[in-house]
């Protein structure tokens, strides 16, 4: 496994955003014009004149759900390089059931007092 | 790396993405085919071809088949106009169905589709980036397209947009959490003691080739993962992104032309990426039968290659068809029951199918 292994995944990227900007550029050189006119310029709310402000407030939960994501994500990073290691480390008698068990009691206890609290829960 | 090299790999890309374009655009043609045979409609069938169309029987037959319906379609997102309303922040606008496109085509890089035995009996296997970190690989950019679907929501100053944004993103990196557990116990097995670490997906196929699928004996992480795989679509009964009978089309309601197409491509292709996940993952890869390899029925050379990419296109859209329908069986969830299956369902359900795992694996394994 080298560096060179990665040459198509940017290949590979550099031919995606080439793709998308080609029908982005084919699309604005091909595509219809018509006359821009003030009710097309309206934000879409149904056919009716847009009302209030467009940027509303929103709820708190949206962070708290970002938020909580961070943690338990990196959590499940840190699982992986135990994933890697596991069968070895039983089929040579180390120790490894014990702590890793600890581990997820953490991951676990976290959730669960996550839950306890509300920090999930959502009006129905 | 040499100049050749860097030119054969940029032809397999251009190859792979052709096809992949290629499925994308029949995949919408069965979507509404598929819809329309579960409700009793018909269906497109009437865009037909000047020369093709007039074969008899045959013509009359693939324009019943709306074979054309694709190439209408994507020259209609074409010819359209492009319409960039002025109240929305331009860069981000422009920005947002290029960003939900290119996550898509990205991760087929790490999708082995296939194998061949060259003329010295080696085997060579499909694949563009037989990377050995394939699947944190895939998480890590698959996850990227929830970008996307933020900023066409924020960008379009809009308030269904943004809504449908908003909630999409959230749902989203709710159940990436339980996605990343469920696969877990796959690679834990896959480890076997002194070998290499390795989070391949090549391997993963190789270790199904002659012993159970893994569907089989890890059907908790098969299912954990098949409803992440449609909550991270965005696929019904998860399609919180658009939820068309609420927030009208949810994130792209203020998009036209050929920008509402990427991300509608970009769908589709994250639809086809994820359906080569879970067979790769879970149903074998390209292996006919559990317990059985191409060679074991005796075959080789080409006619493997052949062979193994079929099963895995069979498999692919066998899956395809299974998103189809479920789309048309299950009604949307309410968001609350969407963040709580996510949150306080699948995620609890994960963890603790990983620790009986964790455990199967220490008594297999236990000298």
């Amino acid at each position: 496994m080298t560096v060179t292994d990665f040459v198509p995944v940017l290949i590979q990227i550099a031919l995606a955003a080439g793709l998308a900007g080609a029908i982005l550029t084919g699309s604005v050189l091909f595509g219809q014009r018509g006359s821009k006119n003030k009710i097309k310029n309206y934000a879409y709310e149904c056919g009716i004149k847009s009302d209030g402000k467009t940027s509303t407030r929103f709820s708190v939960k949206f962070y708290v759900t970002a938020m909580l994501f961070i943690l338990f994500d990196i959590e499940v990073l840190f699982l992986i390089p135990w994933v890697l290691v596991y069968r070895d480390f039983v089929a040579n008698s180390l120790p490894i059931l014990g702590p890793i068990l600890f581990f997820l009691g953490v991951l676990v206890v976290g959730l669960f007092y996550e839950l306890k609290k509300g920090a999930l829960e959502w009006e129905k | 790396m040499e100049l050749t090299d860097i030119a054969i790999k940029s032809i397999y890309a251009i190859v792979v993405v052709s096809v992949l374009m290629g499925f994308c655009s029949y995949a919408v043609l069965a979507e509404r085919k598929i819809s329309s045979w579960i409700q009793g409609r018909v269906g497109p069938n009437r865009t037909t071809l000047p020369i093709i169309g007039s074969i008899p029987y045959v013509g009359r037959f693939l324009t019943r088949l709306g074979v054309f319906q694709p190439a209408a379609d994507g020259l209609k997102f074409l010819f359209k106009e492009d319409v960039t309303p002025a109240h929305v922040n331009k860069l981000y606008f422009t920005l947002a169905p290029v960003l939900s496109l290119v996550p898509a085509l990205t991760t087929v890089v790490v999708v082995p589709f296939g194998y061949f035995e060259n003329a010295a009996g080696e085997v060579v296997n499909l694949v563009l980036a037989d990377l050995n970190v394939a699947i944190l690989f895939l998480f890590a950019i698959s996850s990227l397209g929830v970008y996307g679907v933020v900023l066409a929501g924020w960008a379009s100053n809009s308030k269904y947009p943004f809504l449908g944004g908003i909630r999409a993103s959230a749902q989203m990196i709710s159940y990436e959490l339980a996605m990343g557990i469920s696969v877990l116990p796959v690679f834990m097995w896959l480890n076997a003691p002194g070998t290499d670490g390795t989070l391949s997906l090549v391997d993963v196929v190789n270790a199904q080739g002659g012993a159970l699928w893994n569907a089989m004996w890890m059907p908790g992480s098969f299912l954990i993962f098949v409803v992440c795989i449609f909550a991270e679509t965005n696929r019904l009964p998860f399609d919180m992104a658009e939820s068309e009978t609420e927030l009208v089309s949810g994130f792209h309601t203020e998009y036209s032309s050929f920008k509402f197409g990427l991300f509608f491509v970009g769908e589709y292709a994250h639809m086809l990426v994820g359906s080569a996940v879970v067979a790769v993952l879970f149903l074998g890869g390209w292996h006919p039968l559990p317990f059985m390899t191409w060679a074991d029925f005796g075959v080789h050379g080409w006619l493997a290659g052949v062979l193994s990419v079929g099963t895995m296109i069979g498999k692919l859209c066998g899956f395809m068809f299974f998103f189809m329908w479920i789309r048309w069986t299950l009604p949307r969830f309410r968001y609350d029951q969407v963040m709580r299956i996510g949150w306080q369902m699948l995620l609890p359900l994960s963890i603790a199918n990983l620790i009986v795992y964790t455990f199967v694996i220490y008594f297999l394994e236990r000298p």
